[in-house]
């Protein structure tokens, strides 16, 4: 129930995931084309990305990945390939500029409003100690008693 | 003739246990208000039958899916004579309607809990929690009859239904929403209190321990849900994958980091008479959280591709049912909650501080769930930007708040109330940090990657076992061995309770990182009678045979797993093909073990011969949801303490209810 989406990928084309014939015979462009893919999303699925997804889309970007890493691409010329060409949309790591600034700045903002009154909160609430907080004999004596059980 | 009434009898009942919900919202509020005690009596009764009504229609319902009754609607779209019957019976929830028609039962269950076990309850705050529970099932109860029915007839019903969807067609799924509607709706027990509170206008020790036990049930059982869930898509979706980030995820990750919040703080309010303002906000948000879950399972607004119920008037139905109680919370809570003084007074470093602490990071935590599944929603209406958030955000954003809560439990988790010293409470943990820390060191020095991940998650791991176990130790005295052994057995089940549940988070903290760290995986061609290594192992395709199942056709591979020459395992790794819903699935095989699971896929036939396969060695993977199942069963072990036990005020006379710790 939770992920119909997948279920609906999967309806879409059953491909699954990487094929062996996908990979790469250099294992370091190989490890970098998997960790690139990890990043970009599968377009026609929810929040899946396109090292995970069956969809015959994925296997296409997948390849496109490769292809580039091949032709000598770096990591960043990679993504800004795939970017400029099916929109940000497809970065699962949203870019910190403009706008998103606030997605990734509004975490640690609130830890730092939340902090700050936190503080405030317990400055007020650390003041003297009330006159009451000593325990009373008979308090004492109770206090042994339980302490003794 | 009597079994064709059935279902209308069913929908009827439905209607009928709405009905009764208006009259329970209303009556007994009005009878607190005015003090006429027959008014307020009204609740109890009419809680009972609401649950009975509800049950009657679940079971209506349940009776129409088990004879395959295809003149339902609902029948037709989720059922199918072939399938077999655990399914045809969970197939009840695994779909929209039935799955409201769930919930709304289990809101009306609590709902009877508090009217069955409230007898220790003032009758005012009685009258008005049960009314306010009420006013949410009548919100349900109207959804589902005017947009959701599940009595639904068909005019000519065919001659056999479409079948579930085969994924749901798995124990694990199964399970896994009754649990997690538990886990929600049983936070709306929590606001109800939060808010018959506000209206009674008194928040004292006494509420607070009446409202955690409600909250620990609906925490715990979250937590399984959230766990099965999670576990499910583990072994189901063909990969191994454990949590995704996925709004559907998010929307139950909320309430459970809300609710755990929530756990900490009502202790306070319940102990030290503070953060009384704050703990009945986190009520009020922590129900708030489920209803926002609810809306973006079930709307689609944030999965515009595909959904559960993609349906506009469902969406808009379930926006205002969460903007009505919140905003109504809410704004009784900005006219009442300055009146929530507090008594307590603490020093900076003090058990109440720790406390604060924990909820600042649970909170903020969840503040930024929720705006990382809310942000590409935001982006396209402000800014005009289609954009994705998903898992590398989230890994980042949120991880160090539970390495930086994890790091400070232990310490919060010994020092004592009111005023404590830093030096005295850190004398037992030393020992423990530097295990811990050694600990770190040495799975650095073992590990062959640079990752930071493993070691940290060992770090916290035996720290937070550690300091669980030193707390424990402490509580028991400074006796000679036997004596503190037979303290430690007289200890409270609270105590225990606290100490296995934290014990569990390190677990779970620790399966997560070496999983993701640690990992190996495998992916290629393998003809019939090849075999190859992964890691220490040594994997070989037997055979790859076709079979037929009760409603789906196979694809079974017959693999053996060797370890050092000797076989460890024998697997039958599946693909299936759901014909009459045409829908495919893996069926992944697993040799389970405590250090590691081997977890073996079949993939297609290749054009030159030969399958895909992959193979996976997931270290320390069961970890992960065993260490949520000792976070629950610290839930359980705290709930069944007879401080707190839900029954307890029934049998106690209200004055004897304030702690006397």
């Amino acid at each position: 129930m939770r992920r119909i989406v997948l279920i609906l990928c999967l309806l879409a084309a059953p491909v699954w995931a990487v094929q062996p014939d996908e990979i790469l015979d250099d294992p370091v462009l190989e490890d970098r084309a998997r960790e690139l893919s990890k990043g970009l999303r599968c377009l026609v699925c929810r929040n899946e990305n396109i090292d995970e997804s069956n969809a015959e889309l994925a296997r296409d970007l997948r390849l496109l990945v490769r292809e580039r890493l091949v032709a000598g691409d770096s990591d960043a010329a990679v993504i800004d390939f795939v970017v400029d060409r099916y929109g940000e949309y497809v970065l699962l790591k949203p870019t910190a500029t403009g706008s998103n600034l606030l997605l990734w700045v509004a975490g640690p903002a609130m830890l730092v409003v939340a902090l700050g009154i936190g503080g405030l909160y317990l400055r007020r609430r650390s003041g003297s100690p009330a006159p009451d907080d000593r325990l009373s004999a008979e308090e004492e004596a109770r206090l042994k008693r339980i302490l003794e059980e | 003739m009597i079994c064709s009434m059935i279902v209308e009898m069913g929908h009827f009942a439905l209607i009928l246990a709405f009905v009764v919900a208006v009259v329970q919202m209303i009556v007994p509020l009005v009878g607190a208000q005015k003090g006429w005690r027959g008014w307020m009596a009204v609740a109890e009764p009419a809680a009972s039958a609401q649950f009975l009504l509800t049950g009657a229609a679940f079971a209506a319902l349940t009776y129409a899916f088990v004879t395959s009754d295809f003149s339902l609607r609902l029948v037709v779209l989720n059922s199918h004579t072939d399938k077999p019957m655990i399914y045809k019976i969970s197939g009840v929830w695994g779909n929209h309607e039935g799955s409201m028609l769930l919930w709304i039962w289990i809101l009306t269950l609590f709902g009877a809990c508090a009217a069955w076990f409230g007898g220790g309850l003032p009758p005012t705050l009685r009258a008005r929690v049960l009314a306010v529970q009420s006013a949410i099932a009548v919100a349900f109860f109207a959804f589902i009859l005017f947009t959701s029915n599940p009595f639904l007839r068909l005019e000519v019903p065919p001659m056999n239904g479409q079948d579930l969807n085969p994924l749901l067609q798995d124990p694990g799924l199964a399970f896994h929403p009754p649990f997690l509607y538990l886990g929600y709706v049983g936070l709306s027990m929590s606001f109800s209190f939060a808010v018959a509170a506000l209206i009674e206008g008194r928040v004292d020790a006494a509420w607070g321990r009446w409202v955690r036990p409600w909250t620990l049930a609906a925490w715990l059982f979250l937590t399984i849900g959230i766990a099965l869930g999670s576990w499910w898509a583990y072994y189901e979706l063909g990969w191994g994958g454990f949590w995704f980030w996925d709004p559907v995820e998010n929307a139950s990750f909320m309430p459970w980091l809300i609710a755990a919040a929530l756990l900490h703080s009502a202790i306070v309010v319940e102990k030290r008479e503070a953060l009384k303002a704050w703990t009945i906000l986190l009520a009020i948000l922590a129900f708030g959280f489920s209803l926002i879950g609810a809306f973006i399972v079930r709307s689609g607004v944030l999965t515009s591709v595909h959904a559960f119920a993609n349906d506009p008037e469902r969406g808009v139905y379930l926006l205002a049912i969460t903007a009505i109680f919140m905003g109504g919370a809410l704004t009784l809570y900005a006219a009442r909650a300055g009146a929530m003084e507090a008594k307590g007074v603490f020093s900076l470093v003090s058990r109440e501080s720790a406390l604060v602490a924990n909820n600042i990071l649970l909170a903020v935590s969840c503040f930024v769930v929720f705006i990382g599944t809310v942000w590409p929603l935001i982006a396209e209406m402000a800014f005009d930007r289609k954009l994705s958030v998903g898992p590398p955000f989230f890994d980042a954003a949120f991880t160090p708040f539970m390495v930086a809560l994890a790091a400070i439990l232990p310490i919060g988790a010994l020092l004592p109330w009111k005023r404590a010293r830093l030096g005295r409470t850190m004398r037992p943990l030393w020992g423990v940090l530097a295990l811990a820390i050694a600990a770190g060191a040495l799975t650095w020095s073992m590990q062959t990657g640079r990752s930071a991940l493993a070691p940290v998650g060992m770090i916290l791991f035996v720290w937070l076992i550690g300091g669980a176990a030193a707390e424990l130790w402490q509580r028991s005295g400074r006796n000679e061995f036997s004596a503190k052994i037979r303290r430690l057995a007289r200890l409270p089940r609270a105590d225990w309770g606290k100490a296995v549940a934290h014990s569990g988070l390190g677990v779970t903290i620790f399966g997560v990182a070496a999983l993701t760290a640690w990992q190996l995986e495998d992916i290629r061609v393998a003809q019939v009678g090849d075999s190859f290594e992964v890691g220490a192992y040594r994997i070989a395709l037997n055979d790859v045979v076709r079979e037929r199942g009760p409603n789906y056709f196979t694809v079974k591979a017959d693999m053996s797993v060797f370890r050092g020459g000797r076989e460890v395992a024998r697997l039958f790794p599946e693909k299936r093909d759901y014909p009459v819903a045409q829908m495919p699935t893996t069926e992944a095989a697993i040799d389970n073990g405590v250090f590691r699971d081997v977890y073996l896929v079949i993939g297609d036939a290749q054009a030159g011969g030969g399958w895909a396969v992959r193979t996976y060695i997931k270290p320390f993977a069961n970890w992960i949801w065993a260490g949520c199942i000792i976070m629950a069963l610290g839930g359980c072990l705290s709930l069944s303490d007879r401080r707190y036990r839900v029954a307890a005020g029934a049998r106690k006379a209200p004055a004897t209810a304030v702690p006397a710790e």
